[in-house]
């Protein structure tokens, strides 16, 4: 029996042939909207370039505030972080299918956790620079409820990977919901939280410089006045500090990272 | 802790009509099995005949559909969820695989034998566990011969070792009963006999009634008082060991 090679290319369907064309006519109208303009990018030029010279050599004028303003936005990522991820795990437990007490618990652990994943931080941040005031204790707010979203979920995805061949082990011992939990999942599942939150202190970080621009503290505001105030040079300085000290972060996780796995 | 095998013997296994169907399939039907205290009872039959889940059922691991089981003098179906736990926290149980956790260590596993008895914030690490219940786990770990592995991580121990750190977390419960589910079908041959072998000694030693199922016949007339062949999820034969030969037990994987 000898049969000849099968077509290069599958005949699409209809329904897809149409969504393509959708999608790609959306992709231009979309390029109008935006009013996308290689001659606006190119005329633009020159004001890039003398910006850049204007940033070049940075300013040492306000080191000293700025270095602080660096620490101060590391604090926030850090303490949001360590906090958000402390209240994540028992909110993730809630949110893991077979470890949850109850189907309606479940379901509302879920939607709290969706809820905080996809309002953005920065939306957040407004919230809380209106409640609590301007500073970074409402940065911290912002991250600890981004970090439930965050790590409510990939703590309880985490945790419905695991075996479940301990946890039956133990359920047949005797053992209550929480102690499976704490004795079979949590050990078993650490090596992924350790992970997510060092991922999430890395998020952090970025994010904690974001959050200054709306008043929630860290050297985002540094940066907002310089260049409000066309002081480019000081707010190159502050790029770059930006630049090392998430550099480090990602650096030292990674490193972290590496050594737990 | 060792006891003599009961004079007087009593019931500590009694199950009638069980059933159980998984998705239209009768995995059991009308099973009838009654266990006296201190006796080894072998359960055999081919993969799939309703070995593990009448097992699992005895637990209520899995749900039946009908039928009695009195458990320790205790009816296990309708009982609540904190009679169920203190009920399983009497009954060891152990797996084909030895289901121990694996980035803890090897005496933190057998610490958790005692999770159905006490609170489990003291069975957890242990590095956190009082004082007697360290020194208990260890007395387990000893009687399995793995003393000197005990701060080893338990996913750093070959198959054999797993399953012994299985059987001291099972002794740690100071269990009443025990069932064991092919408890050495996932080890080499010569592991898997080395284990099952120390296995039946200390559970005679300690005149505990166990209830194991096997694939390895002449072993199962060899250890066991009796034994039992299921097929279909039917008990096809209960008798006493010392009646049956291989050849008679092969004939009923046909």
């Amino acid at each position: 029996m000898h049969h000849s090679p099968p077509p290069r290319f599958e005949q699409p369907s209809l329904l897809a042939f149409a969504a393509w064309i959708a999608l790609v006519l959306f992709f231009v109208s979309a390029l109008a909207g935006t009013g996308a303009s290689f001659g606006d990018l190119f005329s633009g030029m020159p004001q890039i370039i003398r910006l850049m010279g204007e940033m070049l050599p940075p300013s040492t004028n306000r080191i000293v505030p700025v270095a602080w303003a660096l620490l101060e936005t590391f604090q926030m990522a850090l303490v949001g972080t360590v906090v958000g991820v402390i209240l994540s795990v028992p909110l993730a437990v809630l949110a893991t299918r077979h470890l949850s007490p109850h189907p309606v618990i479940y379901h509302g652990a879920r939607t709290l956790i969706a809820f905080f994943r996809t309002v953005p931080d920065l939306v957040w941040a407004l919230l809380f620079v209106v409640s609590v005031g301007l500073g970074p204790f409402a940065g911290v707010l912002a991250i600890i409820v981004d970090k439930l979203g965050f790590c409510g979920r990939f703590f309880a995805e985490a945790m419905e990977e695991v075996d479940r061949g301990p946890q039956e082990a133990l359920s047949a011992i005797g053992a209550r919901r929480s102690a499976l939990v704490a004795c079979a999942v949590l050990p078993a599942a650490m090596p992924s939280f350790v992970a997510t939150s060092l991922f999430s202190l890395e998020k952090a970080t970025r994010s904690s410089v974001v959050l200054g621009l709306v008043g929630a503290g860290g050297i985002g505001i540094e940066l907002k006045v310089a260049m409000d105030l066309f002081n480019y040079d000081e707010a190159s300085t502050i790029i770059l500090a930006i630049f090392a000290l998430v550099l480090v972060v990602e650096r030292t996780s990674a490193w972290l990272r590496g050594r737990m796995l | 802790m060792d006891r003599e095998p009961a004079l007087t013997a009593g019931v500590d296994l009694a199950v009638r009509g069980l059933a159980k169907r998984f998705a239209g399939t009768h995995v059991l039907q009308g099973v009838d099995v009654t266990i006296q205290t201190g006796q080894a009872v072998a359960l055999i039959g081919a993969n799939g005949a309703g070995k593990s889940t009448l097992l699992r059922c005895c637990l209520r691991l899995i749900e039946p559909d009908a039928g009695d089981i009195q458990l320790l003098g205790r009816e296990v179906r309708g009982m609540d969820s904190a009679a169920l736990r203190g009920l399983r926290a009497d009954v060891g149980f152990i797996f084909q695989k030895h289901n121990l956790v694996g980035r803890l260590s090897a005496l933190s596993n057998v610490l958790h034998g005692a999770i159905g008895r006490t609170d489990f914030a003291r069975a957890w690490f242990q590095s956190l566990a009082p004082k007697d219940l360290r020194a208990e786990a260890m007395a387990c770990l000893d009687r399995v011969g793995l003393g000197d592995i005990a701060t080893r991580r338990t996913d750093r121990l070959s198959g054999g070792q797993s399953q012994r750190v299985a059987i001291a977390r099972a002794l740690m419960q100071r269990p009443r009963l025990m069932f064991a589910d092919e408890p050495v079908a996932s080890l080499d041959p010569a592991a898997g006999e080395e284990v099952m072998a120390l296995f039946l000694d200390l559970m005679r030693r300690q005149g505990l009634t166990l209830l194991f199922t096997s694939h390895d016949l002449a072993q199962a007339i060899a250890f066991a008082d009796r034994v039992i062949a299921l097929r279909s999820g039917r008990i096809v034969l209960d008798a006493p060991s010392a009646s049956l030969d291989v050849a008679q037990l092969r004939a009923l994987y046909n």
